[in-house]
């Protein structure tokens, strides 16, 4: 017993301890209330040299909170319980926010630098007239091959069906994505709700199951610059970064098109401090902030006027930067709907059993 | 007297009333409701008859009984042995020291190890066996999550054996007993409480990996936390992700009736 | 005799060599001058500055580990009292729905558990942070603590507790005297794994989690949009050296004290001395 409650004392001691040196750290003076900006984003996905420059620059102290998947900031967001002021979700996420008003309309008087963002991700389907939205990265799902593991460079969805490559593509675990490249292979939009049209890229799939190797996510980047797999579906920043790592990679887009992704700065509604808001996307729309940003980050910056800051070649990457006539070949993603969501989920746990 | 008893249980019915007792009802309502939020069996029925829900289950079933068995078996000489080394707790605390690693980056360094260019294959190298594909299996996978709950597994094994009392051993190998028959007629039956506990607290996280089902397995092997987490989360539809929470519960119970009644045909 | 404890020896290292391999090419690979967990490029300290200078990760580490401490600790204290409250309880029907009932959350998935938590305190206007996660923490971990104190209840010999009674012992007395020495073995068991549990949990964290406060788990995961990166290794590598510097001070002082002590009293988990008046 006495050892028992010695034990706990030392236990509770630590604790305190471990409180004693966060505060340290943290060296918070501990002078009158501070002003919080409370920011939710994926994790690590903004330099963190910004976020103290925003706080010397503004005043505001940043709470940064992160979130792996939009689905799961969606449920925090709704639940309420925290005050977030500004949350960058990607595009179908914002339309199904906007739809059951969880975010709050963007007042234009208070923004500074629109004119800085490329009119080509601007009054897109998902928020017409960026009424809720500013576009933060943006991006595109596409084909990562390394060119000692191909027999021919891929040019097209279809090239992915080749029995040639029998278990050797690893492919994004995401419903959206698989069943679009179904859709988008047999001449359909990623955004169809015929269900004929869903049953018949499904069926098509079935001939892209023996090939895939595995179905990941984040890991694909790694998989990659080990050539583990010749072939990945993954997304373009995902690309940048193996790319950067293994020479031998390259990324193309499908010619018969594909996705174009975007995670814009959102208000939503539990917002607190709405100036301070307004202050972070001001700040991010500064032309060198945005391409410091983007530079750390590896993903393609909206921001016109930041390209000025890249070296020439980054620019006329035609791999990441597309030029106008690829790009209209790529569709937004747009909110289904409770009943598609649930139906596409179906089709794509079918296709995962079929491994 | 009791009532003091009663008192000092009174912050675990508390715990338990407001943790347990709530959300499970909150999952059974929410089973028996719709989308718009209307009472239905749909939920149920359309579990029970789509063939890829019970596949994943059966398949979470499957995985969940064989990741209980290799631990159990690589665990239990283990801590049988671990009884009577010499800084027996000591050594305990190191095996199970792993666990405070983050899973996340354990998976990773099975990634490392397990692919292509990776340690095992570097070693298949030198011995003259050509890369073979480790990564993306469905024996991987069973190794690493069996890796992954062997600490779980060891400590109620190793507390059991050590509650042995010695002279109980030292009784037996005196009425002539070699160490095999001391094993089978002493240890064994003592040590099967911790074996329950050891099976309940390795079969029951199984049953809902999802991490690395996706990280090592590739998705080849599909368990029922895969589908519960994307009916929670991405189609928001909780109904039909409370069916399969309530069917988790179900099977598990029906593990612990099954282990329950091992212990006294043991015993007896 | 002689060759049984070798062959036991080679057993036990095998296993700790495997439960080990990869946790020392976690730590192998935070000095990787490269990014990535393949192919060593050459040995770098720079994973480490960039961690010294990441105070968020420092304070977030620091946090989780408050939290796993504290809330192991009083799961523990709960879950021991609880499950002696199971044992003693006179119908074995109510013994068995308890027992049932504690098992239902280790059973229940994590994303179910997270999601009706943050429910219930949203619904009860229970601010997200520390306590917050603290509270759910204690939660998932209390069913584990009973599930190891129990079986050691079982085994328990309840003559002794008898005998205390006679002697006059009062209930506190036969609680502390006896009960307690003699399933210590499955408090601490039960404290090893809640903390387990905590500073391993993801989902159930993250929902709680808000306000500035979050837990390593609820980071390392949300960064794995970028890949985890080494800074990460470094971390773990020193926080596993800490601990295992922390456990082996402990286990010598301790020795250190027995031994001293030995000629007065025997093991405290002896029932020799728990009889003692």
């Amino acid at each position: 017993m006495k050892k028992l409650t010695v034990l706990s004392f030392l236990i509770v001691l630590l604790a305190s301890g471990l409180h004693f040196t966060k505060n340290l750290l943290q060296h918070t003076s501990g002078t009158a209330e501070p002003d919080i900006f409370h920011l939710y984003n994926w994790g690590d996905y903004i330099d963190p040299e910004l976020l103290s420059r925003f706080e010397k620059e503004t005043g505001y102290q940043v709470i940064y909170e992160t979130f792996d998947s939009n689905e799961a900031m969606y449920t925090k967001v709704e639940q309420g319980g925290t005050g977030y002021d500004l949350v960058i979700p990607s595009e179908y996420m914002i339309a199904r926010m906007i739809k059951e008003d969880l975010v709050l309309p963007l007042d234009h008087e208070k923004i500074n630098g629109f004119e800085n963002i490329d009119g080509a991700f601007m009054d897109l389907s998902f928020d017409r007239g960026n009424q809720y939205s500013i576009p933060y990265f943006w991006g595109t799902l596409g084909i990562a091959y390394n060119e000692n593991m191909v027999k021919d460079a891929p040019m097209t969805w279809e090239d992915l069906f080749d029995s040639e490559y029998r278990n050797s593509i690893l492919m994004i675990d995401g419903a959206r994505e698989v069943l679009g490249i179904g859709l988008q292979a047999t001449g359909h939009s990623l955004n169809s709700k015929d269900r004929n049209e869903l049953d018949a890229a499904a069926d098509k799939l079935t001939d892209l199951a023996p090939n895939i190797k595995a179905l990941v996510a984040d890991e694909i980047k790694m998989y990659m610059i080990q050539e583990e797999a010749g072939l990945a579906v993954t997304y373009s920043g995902e690309a940048a970064d193996m790319i950067w790592e293994n020479e031998d990679i390259h990324y193309i887009l499908p010619e018969e098109g594909s996705n174009l992704w975007f995670d814009n700065m959102v208000i939503p509604y539990t917002v607190k401090n709405k100036e301070a808001a307004y202050a972070f996307i001001n700040f991010m729309l500064v032309p060198e902030v945005a391409a410091q940003n983007a530079d750390y980050i590896g993903y393609s910056t909206p921001n016109k006027a930041a390209m000025a800051y890249f070296a020439e070649e980054t620019i006329e990457d035609e791999q990441f930067y597309p030029d106008q006539s690829t790009l209209e070949k790529l569709e937004v993603y747009e909110d289904l709907g409770q009943e598609f969501i649930g139906l596409y989920n179906d089709l794509f746990l079918k296709f995962k059993t079929l491994k | 007297m009791d009532k003091q008893r009663k008192l000092l249980s009174a912050p675990y019915y508390l715990w338990m009333g407001l943790f347990v007792v709530v959300p499970v009802l909150l999952m059974l309502f929410q089973s028996f409701r719709d989308m718009d939020g209307s009472f239905t069996f749909l939920n149920l029925k359309g579990y029970f008859t789509s063939p890829v829900y019970l596949y994943m289950t059966g398949q979470s079933f499957l995985y969940a009984f064989l990741i209980t068995a290799m631990t159990l078996f690589i665990s239990y000489p283990a801590a049988y042995f671990l009884t009577k080394t010499k800084h027996k707790q000591l050594w305990l605390l190191v095996l199970i020291l792993p666990t405070w690693i983050n899973i996340l980056l354990k998976a990773y360094a099975f990634i490392g190890i397990l692919s292509q260019s990776g340690l095992v294959n570097q070693l298949l190298g030198v011995m003259g066996v050509g890369p073979q594909p480790l990564l993306f299996t469905r024996s991987s996978f069973l190794i690493v999550a069996t890796y992954i709950e062997i600490p779980f597994m060891l400590l109620p094994l190793f507390n059991a054996l050590d509650g042995i009392e010695g002279s109980l051993i030292l009784a037996s190998r005196d009425l002539g007993a070699n160490e095999w028959q001391t094993f089978r007629s002493v240890v064994y039956p003592l040590s099967l409480s911790g074996v329950r506990s050891g099976i309940q607290a390795v079969f029951i996280p199984s049953l809902s990996l999802f991490m690395l089902t996706r990280l090592i397995a590739g998705n080849r092997v599909m368990t029922l936390g895969t589908a519960i987490e994307q009916h929670f989360l991405v189609t928001k539809n909780w109904g039909m992700g409370s069916v399969m929470g309530i069917v988790l519960i179900v099977i598990v119970f029906v593990v612990m009736g099954l282990t329950r009644k091992h212990q006294r045909g043991g015993i007896g | 005799m002689k060759k049984n404890t070798k062959r036991s020896s080679v057993y036990l290292a095998v296993v700790f060599i495997l439960l080990y391999l990869p946790i020392l090419y976690l730590f192998f690979y935070s000095f990787n001058k490269a990014g990535t967990m393949n192919q060593f490029q050459g040995f770098t300290f720079k994973h480490y500055s960039a961690l010294q200078k990441d105070t968020r990760l420092l304070i977030i580490a620091l946090d989780t580990l408050r939290v796993a401490l504290l809330s192991s600790l009083a799961a523990t204290v709960i879950g021991t009292l609880g499950a002696i409250g199971i044992y003693f309880s006179r119908a074995k029907r109510t013994q068995r729905i308890l027992i049932n009932l504690n098992t239902i959350l280790l059973v229940s998935p994590d994303v179910i558990i997270g999601a009706s938590f943050l429910l219930l305190f949203t619904l009860i206007g229970f601010r997200l942070g520390f306590y917050s996660v603290l509270v759910s923490h204690i939660a998932f971990s209390i069913p584990i603590v009973v599930l190891m104190v129990l079986p050691k209840l079982e085994e328990m010999n309840e003559h002794m507790i008898t005998a205390g009674r006679d002697l006059g012992a009062n209930q506190w007395q036969v609680l502390k005297e006896i009960i307690l020495p003699d399933i210590r073995p499955g408090v601490f068991a039960g404290f090893f794994m809640a903390f387990t549990y905590s500073i391993d949990d993801f989902a159930v964290s993250f929902f709680v989690t808000g306000n500035g406060f979050a837990t390593l788990a609820v980071e390392i995961y949300s960064r794995a949009r970028q890949g985890v990166s080494l800074e990460i290794n470094a971390l773990s590598t020193l926080l596993f050296l800490v601990t295992i510097g922390l456990v082996l001070i402990y286990y010598f002082i301790q020795k250190k004290q027995r031994s001293k002590k030995q000629p007065l009293s025997l093991d405290p988990t002896n029932h020799e001395k728990a009889v003692r008046p």
